[in-house]
């Protein structure tokens, strides 16, 4: 349960960090605000995530433990949302993808055994849901934009395409919270994620690869060499002077 | 009627305190110095996400992060409210940020300082966010509607920004030795800064005495610098912080805090350029529009089609 519970809130917290590093830069004013709205639903939802492991942990533990003291190996976020922004393109490309995902895998949970998770999962969801359109419309100005953003945007899905697999593609930890009705059955929402990305990607004249090999290990703990930069920089302070009070 | 008299009725409306509203006659030179400030004001906002934006992905913990990020954004919302303020005297929001970027509009220099150490944080919504507080408070009393309405939504936020400023301080303050003396560094590098935001002394500024007569500004530049200051240092105090100013002392008889005198030309150099980030602010929000004009171009072009596809919904099946 825990280790489930710890793939969620990484891929929440390692992709709210991501997008908080747009804050400031972002290509206009509104896009900085909801850029920054997600970073910040996200991290939301990871720390909810972690204060619910600590307390099942009983360990004395807190939230900025899991996130601060942990190495790259004990991660279990998935490679997408590890991946760097790039240009803005590839950010929409990852945040679509990861969206897609998070949406019905949310959806899912809502109907988890688990009551405390189920409880957790209706109230990100409405959360995700605005993620959602958020990405899949600007999907479509991007890919039915301009032909430098329609490049632009096919680009960025050739780049990223390959991370996308892993979301769907259960592991053992999540085999048996699927088996036990907690966590969600990923084969059985898989086709509704493909249908709702095949749907926007078609509006948006944009191509899905095929063929793609799909890189995997980021739930597992084997990361891209992103992972450890972002950490190096994310836990700094909690690394130079542990124990403190912030 | 002519201009004079439209002049009297225009000034018997501020001397009367009926805010000034956007149809309204208004000198060319009233509508001027409110478009140069809320301007000045709206790219201060934007610029001074940079400063803060350089500690989000190294916040301490997650709930320092999450008010990190909530603050930057609200900086984000601020400047828009504040180009909107100046578009309802006639401006037009691009022209603005144009002037921004090719550095002939100003922002405060406060944001040409570097954030050096995570107290940096906490001393910007201590100090800067604390001197823009009395500046904004007394702004929600301007003559001009829109922007004293601005100011009222500004100022609450703000308000929340300070605090967590200084509980920033206060964490670092009562804490290690090690973040105590981060927290003292940084108020030694914020405190002549923060004191210089409030512009020159009285009777070096150039543009006081008409925006005191149009109740633009209600304070002059030293009445604000010296309420910060006498807000300021006992807080300083309870910190168990030094300000760095060797002179600074309770004067009894006039109820006020003395303290020395500001580098000015300190402030001149920075004003002119010559600040540590004034070149790195300036390309980060270059870097930032250029970057970006692809994508609005997209939104642009991607509305137009939607338009065109609204109003000729056959044609463009046909076409497909």
């Amino acid at each position: 349960m825990k280790e489930y519970l710890l793939q969620l809130a990484d891929n929440a917290l390692i992709l709210g960090h991501r997008l908080g590093e747009w804050c400031g830069h972002a290509p206009e004013m509104e896009l900085d605000i909801a850029l920054t709205n997600i970073a910040l639903d996200l991290t939301g939802q990871a720390r909810s995530l972690y204060q619910r492991v600590a307390e099942l942990d009983g360990l004395g533990k807190t939230e900025d433990d899991y996130a601060y003291l942990r190495d790259a190996w004990e991660f279990r976020n998935t490679l997408l949302v590890e991946q760097p922004n790039g240009d803005f393109a590839h950010t929409i490309v990852r945040q679509f993808i990861f969206d897609s995902y998070h949406y019905y895998m949310c959806q899912a949970l809502t109907q988890s055994k688990d009551e405390w998770l189920a409880g957790f999962a209706v109230k990100s969801l409405k959360e995700i849901t605005y993620h959602l359109r958020f990405s899949s419309e600007w999907m479509m100005r991007l890919g039915d934009g301009t032909p430098i953003s329609h490049e632009k945007t096919q680009a960025a899905i050739e780049d990223i395409w390959t991370f996308s697999g892993e979301l769907t593609t259960l592991n053992e930890v999540e085999k048996v919270m699927a088996s036990q009705g907690i966590g969600a059955d990923l084969e059985k929402i898989k086709p509704a994620i493909a249908g709702k990305m095949a749907e926007v990607l078609a509006a948006a004249n944009l191509t899905a690869p095929t063929g793609t090999w799909m890189q995997s290990g980021g739930k597992d703990g084997k990361h891209s060499e992103h992972l450890g930069f972002i950490l190096a920089e994310m836990q700094f302070l909690q690394r130079a002077y542990p124990g403190q009070e912030w | 009627m002519n201009n004079l008299n439209f002049e009297t009725i225009f000034q018997s409306k501020i001397d009367e305190e009926t805010k000034i509203e956007p149809k309204d006659w208004m000198p060319e030179a009233y509508r001027k110095t409110l478009i140069r400030q809320i301007s000045q004001h709206a790219h201060s906002e934007i610029v001074g996400m940079l400063p803060e934006g350089n500690w989000i992905t190294r916040a301490p913990s997650l709930r320092r992060k999450l008010i990190l990020l909530a603050k930057v954004q609200d900086e984000a919302g601020h400047g828009l409210y504040l180009y909107s303020a100046a578009e309802t005297l006639g401006a037009d929001r691009d022209d603005l940020v144009q002037q921004l970027l090719t550095g002939k509009a100003k922002y405060s220099s406060i944001f040409n300082y570097p954030t050096l150490n995570w107290a940096d944080i906490g001393a910007i919504g201590w100090l800067v966010d604390g001197a823009a507080i009395m500046n904004q408070v007394m702004l929600t009393r301007t003559s001009y509607g829109p922007y004293a309405r601005a100011m009222v939504r500004i100022c609450k936020e703000e308000s929340f920004h300070q605090r967590q400023g200084y509980e920033i301080m206060i964490a670092m303050a009562k804490g290690s030795p090690e973040q105590k003396a981060m927290a003292q560094d940084s108020l030694n590098r914020w405190w002549w800064p923060s004191l210089m935001m409030f512009g020159p002394n009285d009777s070096d500024s150039t543009h006081s005495d008409q925006a005191l007569k149009w109740k633009i500004k209600r304070k002059s530049n030293d009445e604000l610098r010296q309420q910060f200051v006498d807000v300021t240092v006992p807080q300083a105090e309870y910190l168990g912080l030094t300000v760095p100013d060797p002179d600074l002392r309770w004067n009894e008889e006039r109820g006020h805090y003395d303290f020395g005198e500001i580098n000015w030309d300190e402030f001149w150099s920075v004003v002119k350029g010559n600040g540590p980030c004034n070149r790195q602010r300036l390309q980060a929000r270059v870097k930032a529009y250029e970057d970006g004009a692809w994508v609005r171009d997209a939104a642009t072009a991607y509305a137009e089609k939607k338009e065109q596809r609204k109003l000729a919904p056959e044609a463009t099946a046909k076409a497909a």
